[in-house]
């Protein structure tokens, strides 16, 4: 089962779920997120492995980006989940992963997307007293500004 | 009869931590009950940093990632970088990179069992053996880059500079020196019987438990996994050198030293293999400091500790917009609490020096 064969086995199992896809990286809506995962993780595409879980900040929309890894067919597969600003909510995986759980606490301290249904939602790398999300665009950071680039 | 429930705190200063870990473990008696590890004290928002720095000005952060294997690290963003910009190196630059990041590898393991071995116990004699053969690598760096641990030896589209003179003898002499030196290891530690004692059957990680947390690198092939990206998805040259995969069988603490140790002669025969095919040309390409970056990459490889991955994702413009470093360590030390709960807290300290991590890249 080569990747394109995973996505297309998504867009049949799952229709109207996947907004945008491309090569090796799928879009989806939020509330496909846990049934989506359970099938790639248990389904034939047998992607076993949470590979990494982070975000990038759009300034209206926050995405974020999930790597699953199987290590059967040796596939790569990036998802995507765009949240919009006001409503910064997805679902956990930690029911799925034990890897979610680090991994989505660092989403949280870094760009404040909160994960439903995560047992612990604190901090990790921040102290717990820190105020701001220090990776969205809008952080200040006092006295530091870009260098040029020549 | 009622107990009472003691809270240690372990580290951030502990000799054992590797860096500045804080562990707090519950005890009863001496059986760990919960652990809770607090990570951050090294947090330097790397990540932040990369968003305002070009690709090539960015280059020695990653040195200040896992300290201990700086070549690798380099190595997995330039072929990030690479990937993103669609630029491919020379045949000779490719086989540098191979030479040097296994050269490192050798050093970084070196440095992972002997500390493991500190841990047990076994205080000085294995640390100062692989000070000794390390320092053999690092003067050979030193001649190659001018630097001992933060290289910044790679560049876009090649290295900084080619080997020196009379360096790719300097090379095989330390491999014909380590094959000479790894039976003295294997004679102080491998059989010996305080050694195993404390190490086999401790922390014993399943394979389904390692690949469940994102465990990679040795810690996943001595869970019996055998899955390396050099042989799997093959970047650089390496589908071209002869090596086996080396996997352990039981997932305990003694088998993760073993792996590191059987993996030290895979990287000197690989290491080999380069220099004897070593192509001619010019390893040193002159390629633009300032790109337009566009679209996303995600480019992993396999560092000493495991798979790092970089994903850079660039708006049009000179700085990249998000740079995501994925640390093995991270990943790996995330399994640690689930593992040493039900221990005493003895093997925790043996279960933490086998899992082989730097706080460097957990922290960023």
């Amino acid at each position: 089962m080569d990747i394109t064969a995973i996505i297309q086995s998504l867009v049949e199992k799952f229709p109207g779920v996947i907004i945008d896809q491309s090569a090796d990286r799928v879009t989806l809506t939020k509330e496909a997120v846990l049934p989506v995962f359970e099938f790639l993780k248990n389904g034939p595409a047998a992607c076993v492995s949470l590979h990494g879980v982070t975000a990038v900040d759009r300034k209206e929309t926050v995405e974020v980006v999930y790597h699953v890894h199987s290590f059967q067919h040796r596939v790569m597969l990036t998802v995507k989940v765009i949240l919009p600003n006001d409503n910064l909510n997805v679902p956990s995986l930690t029911s799925l992963w034990g890897a979610a759980d680090w991994m989505e606490r660092e989403v949280f301290d870094l760009f404040g997307v909160r994960f439903e249904g995560h047992p612990d939602m604190r901090r990790i790398l921040n102290p717990e007293n820190w105020t701001g999300h220090p990776l969205r665009k809008d952080f200040q950071m006092d006295g530091v500004v870009p260098r040029p680039v020549k | 009869m009622d107990f009472q429930e003691l809270i240690i705190n372990m580290g951030p200063q502990h000799p054992s931590t590797h860096g500045v870990l804080f562990l707090q473990l519950k005890l009863d008696g001496e059986v760990i009950v919960d652990c809770q590890p607090n990570i951050g004290y090294l947090h330097r928002s790397i990540e932040k940093i990369a968003e305002n720095r070009s690709l090539v000005q960015f280059m020695p952060f990653t040195d200040r990632l896992d300290y201990i294997a700086s070549m690798n690290n380099n190595l997995g963003f330039c072929l990030a970088a690479e990937k993103l910009l669609s630029i491919t190196a020379s045949p000779r630059a490719q086989y540098l990179r191979v030479i040097v990041a296994e050269l490192n590898r050798v050093a970084s393991h070196l440095l992972a069992i002997s500390t493991f071995a500190q841990d047990l116990g076994a205080y000085a004699t294995p640390l100062f053996y692989a000070l000794r053969d390390r320092e053999k690598i690092i003067q050979i760096f030193d001649q190659i880059c001018g630097q001992r641990l933060t290289y910044n030896y790679l560049r876009l589209g090649g290295v900084s500079r080619d080997l020196p003179l009379g360096i790719d003898q300097r090379i095989k002499d330390f491999i014909a020196y380590q094959r000479q030196t790894l039976p003295e290891y294997h004679d102080l530690l491998t059989g010996n019987v305080i050694f195993c004692a404390r190490s086999k059957h401790i922390g014993v990680l399943h394979k389904d438990t390692a690949i469940n947390y994102g465990v990679t690198g040795p810690n996943l092939r001595a869970s019996g996994v055998a899955w390396d990206l050099r042989k799997d998805e093959p970047y650089l040259m390496y589908d071209k050198f002869d090596f086996n995969v080396v996997t352990g069988a039981a997932g305990d603490s003694w088998d993760r030293y073993d792996v590191r140790m059987r993996e030290i002669e895979e990287s000197l025969k690989i290491i080999e293999q380069a220099l004897g095919g070593l192509p001619e040309g010019d390893p040193v390409v002159k390629v633009n400091k300032v790109f337009r970056l566009n679209g996303e990459a995600y480019m992993r490889t396999e560092n000493p500790r495991g798979e790092l991955g970089f994903y850079i994702v660039g708006d049009g413009g000179p700085l990249p917009y998000r740079l995501k470093v994925r640390s093995p360590s991270f990943s790996n030390l995330s399994v640690l609490a689930t593992m040493i709960k039900g221990m005493n807290i003895s093997d925790a300290v043996c279960v933490l020096g086998s899992l082989d991590i730097v706080m460097g890249e957990i922290d960023r």
